[in-house]
């Protein structure tokens, strides 16, 4: 458990104001100023060191991707973009930065513009976030008036409401003012990327996390986690718990610990858990018997067949409809499908519909190989993450619970049988 | 050059070409939907998926640079799975309609279905309907069909220069259309029919005519403007039913303008296919070969030659312009004339009147001067190929035009519109004049609207000036252009079908034929002629529609329109091109060179001309640049001198704004005239029109 000294995100909760000054008083802003001294390599190199990995999902190691920017800046601007368009089903941890810890955000958003070699930051911020984008700008306004911004340009920007554009080059689109479908890649945003220069997109936690490795130093950052799962990071936990909330906690903590300890345990406490999703909605579930030993770390979920995502648990207790709750994430991604590639265009509203004849019951097993394998006919084919997105939700049901789906399928067809038998009597009679 | 290894096999390919078009290059297919060559590269279509082996995914070869050392597979487990997936997911919301598409026989998506695709089904929801946009009069769409390639989107943005089009909706409601609800106002829109790959668009006169396994593909050449496009005409039957493009990247690439691709139905309508012969009550009459060719000779040889003038048209080809000069000059007739009126165009040089720079050469030029020239309506695949060259960044500005502000596709700068603005940019202190002095390979581009006025030859004057002034003509580059309008144009100025020693030009005969000096009017395919003018003389009308000339002749000689016989052609950069006949001349008519050579003889000159080949090796023994390999531009000449007069008659310009001479481009030649779906064009596109009305 993570201890109270190591703590990076002191007002999570919202208990202190959001002011310039509350802020200072908390420990912000006090590293930026002689960051910005450093060599850019130096910066880089540190937070390689640090080990830090992406906290938008994918869990890229931020010091690599930096290092794929041009190393001096030569007749294109280098720009940062920052990527508030929380918009992951049960993730809210970038939504509490905004509104209770926006100066570490900007803070480190000095540093990584310093970094990147970068003058202008944009931050996309999630169009439903209207209240988030006036605090933040109000914050952004404090520090120009204090000149704490060490000659960089913050500009916020607010999206219009899809989740598409929470994927990075989709996002780049959208901020020049196109409708937000992912580029292919090559070429990757650190060569060709907003408004065709270098450009690097991270996610809110991690670039609020900057000042706390640039001023505690990047061994300290590293010695929290397993290796190559390093530092603290915020979970949040929703569903079936008896306490939901955001929580920053160090990585790797187990997840009946993080559910126990901060969640006040599972509805109906640990025996009556049917399934976790433990990384926002885009990653496969875990049903209970996996659950009570996972850690919660890049790694180790993954060789349970999951993801960390975006750290975001939702938690199912056994009062819930798996098949419906899956089938709701399906139709999420149907609506949210941008339309540009095949695979997902096409795949996501037959997976969708699909779900939907399996909560009805109006499936045959065979149904069961077809989902399985149009999900697999999506992902990897198509130009963005979103074709796993879509894909591993039901991946991750038919994996773990395809008997209890064909239980249920076999009883729905027995009802039928009965009905029809009772229906043809009626006729006959 | 670098090495990669597609299936197993080392290859060396050029450097900076994608995967997709390294595989290509060695012949190995990749299946595609959305990819082409002349459009932006979208990679949605995700058919084009290959194995990499440093990638855990499939990657779309499309989009992928090829890099030293890859090691690709086309043919493993992994890409035939990923081509049945996407397949799979192209069919499930596609009707499968093809029993009545349009595009069945010769669509992508069944070509490929068949060859990548699984053998059936496993969808069970109900399919997509889309609702039909309006693509107007020539497009039909069928949106149901669409498999989302976006190739028409990209086509109308990229290439067309319209932001009309776009994808609208998002996931599965995705659907392409025009965002509010509009004909497409473009001269290249019929494109868009070719690079559809499956039958979401159509074409809408073809609408079920035919199927292409029935037509008879025959290669031809355009005479509907003076690019020259290269066509193919397919034809069933005695009927043309549709024209097509062909490939030629010095000329068209792969695009043609909609009056190409759609007059061909006035091909059918108000056809001579008869002679026809006015009788003494002023009533024109079905007659017979024997009486008109009796008729016409014995006029002609009670005339004396100097009374006697022709005019040729705009759809004449080379060897009927050729014959009739001929014939001319045997009566010692030196009137005759191959340009509209007005116009003034010198023909002593060859280079004075060719599109020198070349179609495929305006890719080069780095400044471009437009000068009465509007090449959206007159020649729209130059208007494609400059908007190409604005979108390369290759005019970094330097555009202008000197003219009305008709609306163009792509951005030019306008600086005046009367000529008089010539003489300002003349000076070396104007920006275009400093302009062009940066500018390596300037270009000017004169078009018609500038040399068919009553102050032309003073506008030639000044133009020559500033071609001298900004270096247009260099040793090694020409930027001076001449934009043709009329197909026959550059051919008949090659032949000598101008005035010879003491003729009159066009002007002249007319003005003569009103006061009645001339007695026998030959019109080889003219139309633009006024009443007035046919009042007087004995009016021999050769051609194929009944319109202007025909209604006015006393005796009408029926002969092949374009798409029915084997001519000769020189485009507007003095390419030497052939047309070939899809289908056989209508009802009686006759070639030109079979009416030509009966009618020399009986005048008692002596052709022994057996054939069109006969007649078009007398032309190619009279004219070398006839015998030039087709396809090749004749006879460049190496030093040019120029020659104007200094103070060229600045008194002598008038006002008027140059503004183009075609009313209409739907409706520019008698072809087009008698199309009804051009008429239609008029009808519900008529604002897309440049007309003089609109300019003002």
């Amino acid at each position: 458990m993570l201890a109270p000294k190591d703590r990076i995100f002191t007002n999570l909760s919202g208990e202190g104001d959001v002011s310039l000054a509350s802020a200072r008083a908390r420990g912000d802003w006090q590293t930026a100023a002689g960051v910005v001294t450093k060599e850019s390599a130096w910066l880089i190199d540190t937070v390689k060191e640090s080990g830090l990995r992406g906290r938008g999902g994918a869990g890229f190691p931020t010091g690599i991707k930096w290092s794929f920017m041009p190393k001096t800046r030569g007749a294109r601007p280098h720009y940062l973009v920052v990527n508030a368009d929380e918009g992951e089903p049960g993730t809210c941890k970038d939504r509490d930065i905004l509104r209770y810890e926006p100066h570490k955000l900007l803070e480190g958003c000095v540093i990584a513009a310093h970094a990147l070699l970068a003058e202008v930051v944009y931050i996309y911020i999630r169009g439903e976030f209207a209240e988030e984008a006036r605090l933040l700008e109000e914050a952004i306004a404090q520090c120009q008036q204090a000149d704490v911004l060490c000659g960089v340009a913050i500009h916020v920007h607010r999206g219009a409401g899809a989740y598409i554009c929470g994927e990075e080059t989709a996002l780049l689109e959208s901020l020049e003012g196109r409708k937000g479908m992912p580029r292919l890649k090559p070429p990757f945003p650190a060569a060709v990327g907003l408004y065709g220069c270098p450009t690097t997109i991270n996610n809110v936690e991690t670039i609020a996390v900057l000042p706390a490795i640039m001023a505690r130093g990047a061994k300290w950052f590293a010695g929290l986690g397993r290796k190559n799962n390093e530092g603290t990071k915020i979970f949040c936990l929703s569903g079936h718990v008896n306490k939901p909330c955001n929580v920053e906690e160090e990585m790797g903590i187990p997840m009946r610990e993080l559910i126990d300890k901060h969640g006040g345990g599972v509805c109906g406490g640990w025996d009556n858990l049917l399934a976790v999703i433990p990384g926002g909605s885009s990653v496969p579930l875990l049903p209970a018997s996996l659950c009570a030993d996972v850690c919660m770390d890049f790694d180790a979920l993954r060789e349970q067949g999951s993801g960390l995502g975006t750290g975001a648990l939702i938690v199912m207790d056994k009062r819930t409809d798996i098949v419906a709750a899956i089938a709701q994430l399906s139709a999420f991604y149907k609506r949210e499908s941008c339309g540009q590639c095949t695979p997902c265009r096409e795949g996501s509203g037959w997976i969708m519909r699909t779900m939907q004849r399996l909560v009805r019951g109006d499936a045959a097993l065979a149904d069961l190989d077809l989902l399985e394998s149009v999900a697999h006919q999506v992902e990897g084919h198509t130009i963005c993450a979103f074709g796993e997105a879509a894909a591993w939700p039901i991946q991750g049901l038919l994996r773990h619970f395809r008997s209890d789906i064909e239980e249920r399928l076999r009883q729905a067809h027995r009802h039928q049988k009965t009905a029809e038998v009772q229906d043809n009597d009626a006729y006959s009679n | 050059m670098m090495r990669i290894r597609i299936d197993g096999q080392d290859y060396h390919v050029d450097d900076g070409l994608t995967v997709f078009e390294a595989c290509r290059r060695q012949g190995i297919e990749i299946p595609h939907f959305c990819y082409h060559e002349r459009l932006a590269i979208a990679g949605n279509c995700r058919m084009c998926l290959v194995e990499l082996d440093s990638s855990p995914k499939p990657i779309a070869s499309c989009a992928m640079p090829a890099a030293e050392g890859m090691d690709i597979r086309t043919d493993s487990p992994m890409v035939k799975k990923a081509r049945h997936g996407v397949m799979e997911f192209l069919l499930i919301n596609h009707p499968l309609d093809c029993p009545i598409c349009d595009q069945g026989g010769e669509c992508d998506l069944q070509d490929q279905a068949m060859a990548y695709g699984r053998f059936h089904s496993r969808f069970d929801e109900n399919k997509r309907a889309v609702a039909e946009k309006p693509f107007g009069p020539l497009i039909k769409s069928s949106m149901t069909r669409c498999i989302h390639c976006t190739r028409c989107v990209r086509f109308a943005t990229e290439v067309a220069g319209i932001e009309d089009l776009g994808a609208l909706g998002r996931g599965e409601n995705v659907e392409i259309g025009t965002y509010v609800e509009k004909a497409l106002t473009s001269e290249l829109s019929g494109n868009m029919i070719d690079l559809c790959p499956v039958g979401a668009l159509t074409s809408k006169p073809y609408a079920f005519k035919a199927r292409s396994w029935e037509l008879r593909k025959t290669d031809s050449i355009d005479v509907m403007d003076a690019v020259g496009s290269h066509i193919r005409l397919d034809s069933r039957g005695t009927e043309v039913m549709r024209v097509l493009p062909r490939r030629c990247d010095a000329i068209n690439e792969e695009w043609i303008s909609d009056k190409t691709r759609f007059a061909y139905d006035g091909l059918k309508l108000q056809r001579l296919d008869r002679p026809w012969l006015r009788h003494s009550d002023g009533v024109l009459r079905p007659s017979d070969w024997q009486t008109i060719e009796d008729v016409c000779v014995e006029k002609i040889k009670q005339t004396d030659g100097t009374r006697i003038a022709a005019l040729a048209g705009e759809l004449c080809d080379c060897e009927s312009m050729f014959m009739l000069k001929e014939l001319l000059d045997g009566v010692s007739c030196p009137h005759r004339d191959c340009r509209p009126f007005g116009t003034f165009l010198p023909w002593q040089e060859r280079w004075q009147y060719l599109f020198n720079t070349t179609i495929a050469g305006i890719e080069e030029a780095d400044a471009c001067l437009l000068i009465g020239a509007y090449p959206r309506y007159e020649a729209a695949l130059v208007e494609a190929r400059l908007r190409k060259r604005y979108l390369q960044g290759g005019f970094q500005g330097r555009a202008f035009r000197v003219g009305t502000k008709l609306p163009a596709h792509w951005q030019i700068e306008d600086v005046g519109e009367s000529p008089h603005s010539l003489t300002e940019l003349a000076d070396s202190g104007h920006r275009v004049a400093q302009a062009f002095k940066q500018a390596k390979k300037p270009m000017i581009i004169v078009g018609m609207g500038a040399l068919q006025r009553s102050d032309s030859e003073a506008i030639w004057h000044h133009i020559m000036a500033l071609v001298q002034a900004f270096g247009v003509i260099r040793d090694d580059w020409n930027g001076f252009n001449v934009l043709h309008t009329r197909a026959s144009m550059v051919g008949g100025m090659d032949v000598g079908f101008v005035p010879s020693q003491g003729g009159e030009a066009r002007k002249g005969i007319e003005e003569r034929a009103r006061q009645g000096s001339i007695d026998v009017l030959w019109l080889l395919g003219e139309d633009d002629v006024d009443e007035e003018t046919l009042k007087k003389p004995f009016v021999i009308y050769q051609g194929h529609h009944g319109e202007r000339g025909a209604s006015a002749a006393d005796v009408i000689v029926p002969v092949p329109a374009y798409s029915e016989k084997d001519a000769l052609y020189m485009n507007m950069e003095g390419r030497l091109q052939r047309g070939l006949p899809a289908v056989p001349p209508l009802g009686q008519a006759k070639e030109d060179w079979r009416v030509l050579t009966d009618m020399a003889n009986r005048l008692g000159q002596t052709w022994a001309y057996q054939s069109q080949r006969d007649a078009r090796r007398a032309m190619q023994k009279a004219y070398p640049l006839f015998a030039e390999k087709i396809g090749n531009i004749a006879a460049k000449k190496e030093k040019i001198e120029l020659s104007y007069r200094q103070n060229g008659h600045s008194d002598v310009l008038n006002d008027t704004p140059l503004h183009s001479p075609l009313v209409n481009y739907y409706q520019s030649n008698v072809i087009a005239r008698a199309s009804q779906t051009m008429g239609r064009c008029v009808s519900e596109l008529g604002g897309a029109v440049a007309t003089k009305e609109k300019a003002k």
